[in-house]
């Protein structure tokens, strides 16, 4: 039987555990469990009539995803126009992912392979646009592409082109811009692996027969591996659920799931759909990083 | 070993890095021919240009000028995954991310070879390196033993006509290189495939090759077998680089020559100014006064436990040392500051170009 002051010691500690935990418990509580709670709980509310939601159960948020009311005989459709938006989302998400790491696979091991002095000043220029907010950024590729921008106007004083190319509010705008704006996030993790992976190795491959492109893919590739998952995910996990780039690049027309939802929450004042589209919107987010990552590590461990 | 054909030559061959006047001459016409079948020890201090003659035939570095030709065909400008040689890296450089066993395959595979060979060849591979147990471990986990002959299955596994290896002992301790230049030497004669090694380390190259090249400062000073090389270094370079030597200088007449201290030696040379070289363990010591002894002082003894060197200065204060076997096999036993005779054995004295 412990005595009494070994259960008031212990008790003593267990509070004063509790009491040291309650700064990280109410950062949790209240910065990340408290918002989505609160989102949870509205996916599952009737819209009130000026947005907003009336405390009444009611599934129509969740239902709202994939079908439509017809408002004349009040009969659910599968609405092709969300799942369109679905589908562009995650095009769009996987070729940025795609194009960053093709641009970005180069120029991380351009600077890898630089003198270690210079590295800095490369990576730098990388850095640099993460210090000019997000909408001047994508103001100015807008301002670039547009039918009288930079690329336009070049093109046709040069004589390749006589009439404008129309890239402005089109998807491929909307991916250029997600391209520009996401690279920093692709290059810095394929920089570290890179910078990393022992360049005596390239010797032992093409000693032992290895074309450069099999170097490539048999030797380099697996070995920064960790950084083509890492800068993956840092591109495509925010590109799903991007906002401003195809609100000022897509126009109003090429929506991505982003807009979609500040949709709902403004003009289209149907709040529970919005909170009912976040939620799938993780979901989706937290299954296809699950996926990634098995499939990476298992790849890379066959008999681990 | 002599009338064996021409495994690799190297013609002319000159490396220069950088450029114009900054440029630094790595290897300086350097022609050699290396027979099939041989282990070849590429030999000299860090800076002699071995490491680069070596990349220079696997094929990492072209030559700013001169040939490399491999079995008769100049392979000068051939890609190194086109040679058919492969080399142990100093580092070893083992895959990472693969198996032992994959390690050992990746030059087969790479070859596009059938399935079933290239597993056959990797169990011969594994059990000729002693590391069957280890096949399916990764290369982390394995002692810098076992990584090390992993480094040399994996280069021997696709036959190469010839092994290059690039210091592959000196990241091991003392007593695991004993074991692994036993182990290399044993791997040639069984492959029999040529091996080039390099190192600087003298003792390697003389208990392991069939022949040594002596490089530096981009030359090779000197090529022949072990005994050639230790016996009769061709200059002071060699005689100084491989074992202790003594040198003497002296002034000839064509029939005899007379050292500094007065003592003549009956050797023909060139007439003039010449330089001699003898081993320690040739010196012989003898009571002073006896005939054709020279007189010296002893300096300082230093016990080896198998022998004694014995630090002597002759009357012209030339330093010598001799190597004595301990009394009781025959040497004398000589304390500091004692006078003794010592005999240079005209047979033993090797009189070097400068």
């Amino acid at each position: 039987m412990p005595s009494d002051a070994e259960t008031k010691a212990e008790a003593a500690r267990t509070r004063s555990a509790w009491l040291l935990s309650t700064p990280a418990l109410i950062v949790l509580l209240f910065a990340a469990s408290g918002p989505l709670l609160i989102v949870l709980t509205y996916s599952f509310l009737a819209p009130g009539q000026y947005g907003n939601v009336v405390w009444d159960f009611d599934l129509s948020g969740w239902i709202g995803i994939l079908y439509t009311r017809d408002i004349f005989d009040g009969t659910l459709k599968l609405a092709d126009a969300h799942l369109s938006i679905f589908w562009r989302s995650v095009k769009l998400s996987l070729m940025t992912t795609a194009i960053t790491f093709a641009v970005g696979f180069p120029t991380a091991w351009f600077i890898a392979t630089r003198a270690p002095a210079q590295r800095a000043f490369w990576l730098f220029l990388i850095t640099i646009p993460f210090w000019t907010n997000l909408l001047i950024r994508t103001v100015a590729i807008n301002e670039v592409i547009r039918n009288e921008g930079l690329l336009n106007t070049s093109l046709i004083w040069l004589g390749v082109i006589s009439e404008p190319i129309r890239i402005i509010y089109t998807d491929t705008a909307v991916l250029i811009g997600m391209a520009y704006v996401y690279l920093p996030l692709m290059v810095l993790p394929l920089y570290a692996a890179i910078d990393r992976f022992d360049m005596r190795l390239l010797e032992a491959g093409y000693d032992l027969y290895a074309s450069r492109w099999r170097v490539l893919r048999r030797v380099i590739l697996p070995i920064v591996k960790p950084g083509i998952v890492a800068g993956s995910i840092l591109v495509f996990v925010p590109s799903l659920g991007a906002y401003v780039t195809p609100r000022v690049l897509g126009g109003g027309k090429n929506m991505m799931i982003g807009n979609f939802i500040e949709l709902q929450f403004g003009q289209g004042r149907n709040w529970p759909l919005g909170a009912a589209l976040s939620m799938t919107l993780l979901v989706v987010v937290m299954i296809a990083l699950l996926i990634y990552v098995r499939a990476a590590n298992k790849e890379g461990n066959p008999h681990g | 070993m002599n009338d064996m054909p021409i495994a690799v030559e190297a013609r002319n061959a000159v490396k220069a890095f950088g450029q114009g006047a900054a440029a630094v001459r790595a290897l300086d016409d350097v022609s050699v021919q290396i027979r099939q079948g041989e282990f070849f020890t590429l030999l000299g201090p860090s800076g002699c240009g071995k490491t680069t003659l070596l990349r220079l035939i696997a094929g990492f570095e072209t030559p700013t000028s001169g040939q490399i030709l491999l079995g008769g065909d100049d392979i000068t400008h051939l890609p190194p995954n086109k040679r058919p040689v492969n080399t142990v890296f100093q580092s070893y450089a083992l895959f990472p991310h693969l198996t032992v066993a994959q390690n050992i395959g990746f030059g087969l595979e790479m070859q596009n070879r059938p399935r079933a060979e290239i597993k056959e060849t990797v169990a011969r591979m594994l059990g000729l390196v002693q590391l069957e147990p280890m096949a399916n471990r990764k290369t982390s986990q394995l002692s810098g033993g076992q990584q090390q002959r992993v480094a040399l299955a994996r280069a021997l596994a696709p036959a190469p006509k010839v092994l290059l290896l690039d210091e592959p002992l000196s990241a091991l301790d003392l007593k695991l290189r004993k074991e692994m230049q036993i182990e290399l030497k044993r791997l040639q004669m069984e492959t029999g495939i040529t091996f080039i090694f390099v190192t600087h380390d003298q003792e390697e190259a003389l208990t392991m090759s069939d022949r040594i090249a002596v490089m530096s400062a981009g030359h090779i000073q000197q090529v022949g077998a072990p005994r050639d090389i230790y016996t009769r270094p061709a200059n002071r370079f060699v005689a100084s680089f491989i074992g202790e030597t003594n040198f003497l200088t002296g002034q000839s007449d064509g029939r005899q020559v007379v050292l500094g201290n007065g003592a003549a030696l009956d050797l023909p040379t060139k007439q003039g100014a010449v330089s001699l070289a003898i081993r320690p363990e040739q010196v012989r010591l003898a009571a002073t006064g006896t005939a054709g002894a020279m007189p010296a002082r002893v300096a300082s003894t230093v016990y080896f436990g198998t022998d004694t060197h014995v630090h002597l200065a002759l009357s012209d204060s030339t330093k010598i040392v001799a190597r004595q076997q301990i009394p009781s096999t025959g040497g004398m036993d000589l304390q500091n500051g004692d006078e003794v005779g010592v005999i240079l054995p005209t047979d033993a004295l090797q009189v070097l170009e400068d």
